[in-house]
C-alpha cells in the first residue's frame, strides 16, 4: 500500500509545475502506469482523492493510463503485447525477446486553465 | 485549456538519489544487493547464514529494514560485520533517501559488498530503486507456487530467486518445478537457487552465485575505471 506516497509525489510534481504557469490553475494530471509497476490504479485514485480533498487542488482530476507489458523480438524485431506472461514472439516463436515497456510510473501531462476562462471548479492556488 | 507534457517519472526524486547512490557504489567498487520477500520468507536467516560463512575480514555491511524493532540488526550483529537497522515507523518499503541517510557515517572505502534487507513485502519495495546493482527475491515453500504470477513485478525485476525452506518440502504441498516455471514465465531465464537456511542445504549454490556476482562486479568496476 504505497499508493499514498505515489499520490503525494504526483501532487508535489503538479505543484512544482504550476510554478511555471502563473495565472492558471491545474484541472487534470495524467499518469502512465505499467501493468508490471506494482501500482493498483484504484488504490492510487482513492489516495489521490483523499489527499486533495479540502485543499486548493480539490478540483484536480487524475487520469491513469495503464500500459501493457510490451516486448520486442531480438530475432525478427516484432513488437508485441505480452498476454498471460507469454513472452514468446507471436511472429517467429523466438524466446529471445526483451521488455521495452510495462513498468512505467510516469507523469504524462498536466492540463492548466486560465482563471476566468472557465469558472467550474476553479479555486485559488495560493 | 493548455496541456503541458510532463514526461518524467513519478518517483523522480527517489530515482535521483538512487542514481547518486549507484554512482557512489560504483566509485567505491561496492556491489549493492537489495533482498525482497514477504514477511517471514527468510531474508534475515539467509543473511545470517551468509555472514556466518564469509571470512571475518571480508568487507561486508548490512542495512536491514523493518517497520518496527531492532530485532533483525541484533540477530545480524553477532557476526562482527557492520549492521544498521532502518526502522521505517510505518512505511512498507525502503526508499533511496533512507539508504543515503543510514550510510552517512560509514566509510564506504572499507566496503566491497552492501546487503540491504528490505521491509517484508512483495509489492511496494518493487517500485523503489535503492541504487542497488540487483534485486534478489526470496520465496519460501510455505507460500504457494503461484506467488510469481500474483506479484509479477518483483519477480520480473529481480535477477535471482532464492527458494527457501526446502527442508519443509516433504510436509507441504509445494511443487518446486511449478514455482520455477511460474517465475520464468514472468521473468524468462531467471536464475533460481534452492536453499534451506535451517539445514544449510543448497547454501553452497547461493554463496557461489554471490561470489560470482562479486567477481563480475569487481571486473566491471576495474574496466570502467581504466
Amino acid at each position: 500500500m504505497h499508493e499514498l506516497g505515489i499520490a503525494h509525489s504526483v501532487l508535489e510534481a503538479v505543484r512544482t509545475e504550476m510554478g511555471r504557469h502563473p495565472g492558471t490553475y491545474p484541472s487534470k494530471v495524467g499518469v502512465r502506469i505499467g501493468e508490471m509497476a506494482a501500482i493498483d490504479p484504484d488504490a492510487l485514485r482513492f489516495c489521490f482523492e483523499a489527499i486533495i480533498r479540502d485543499t486548493d487542488l480539490e478540483s484536480l482530476a487524475l487520469e491513469i493510463k495503464v500500459c501493457p507489458r510490451r516486448h520486442c523480438c531480438r530475432s525478427c524485431g516484432h513488437d508485441f503485447i505480452v498476454r498471460d506472461y507469454d513472452s514468446r514472439c507471436p511472429q517467429c516463436a523466438s524466446l529471445e525477446t526483451m521488455c521495452i515497456s510495462g513498468d512505467e510510473l510516469e507523469l504524462d501531462y498536466l492540463e492548466v486553465e486560465e482563471y476566468g476562462a472557465s469558472t467550474a471548479g476553479a479555486k485559488s492556488t495560493q | 485549456m493548455e496541456r503541458v507534457p510532463l514526461e518524467r517519472k513519478v518517483l523522480s526524486e527517489n530515482d535521483r538519489i538512487a542514481a547518486e547512490l549507484r554512482a557512489r557504489f560504483q566509485d567505491h567498487g561496492i556491489l549493492c544487493l537489495n533482498l525482497i520477500s514477504s514477511p517471514g520468507s527468510g531474508k534475515t536467516s539467509l543473511l545470517e547464514r551468509t555472514l556466518e560463512t564469509l571470512p571475518r575480514e571480508d568487507r561486508v555491511a548490512v542495512l536491514t529494514g523493518d517497520i518496527q524493532t531492532e530485532n533483525d540488526a541484533n540477530r545480524l550483529k553477532r557476526f562482527g560485520f557492520p549492521v544498521k537497522q532502518i526502522t521505517t515507523g510505518g512505511t512498507c518499503h525502503l526508499d533511496a533517501r533512507m539508504i543515503e541517510r543510514h550510510l552517512a557515517d560509514w566509510n564506504l572505502d572499507t566496503l566491497d559488498l552492501l546487503l540491504i534487507e528490505n521491509v517484508g513485502n512483495l509489492v511496494c519495495p518493487a517500485s523503489y530503486d535503492l541504487g542497488e546493482a540487483a534485486k534478489i527475491v526470496v520465496l519460501s515453500v510455505t507460500e504457494g507456487e503461484d506467488k510469481p504470477l500474483k506479484y509479477p513485478s518483483i519477480f520480473f525485476k529481480s535477477d535471482l530467486l532464492v527458494l527457501n525452506k526446502i527442508d519443509l518440502l516433504p510436509y507441504v504441498p509445494f511443487e518446486i518445478g511449478e514455482a520455477a516455471d511460474n517465475a520464468r514465465k514472468v521473468h524468462p531465464g531467471m536464475e533460481i537457487v534452492k536453499v534451506s537456511c535451517l539445514t544449510g542445504n543448497g547454501l553452497h549454490e547461493w554463496m557461489t552465485w554471490l561470489a560470482h556476482r562479486r567477481r563480475a562486479h569487481q571486473s566491471l568496476v576495474r574496466e570502467t575505471a581504466s
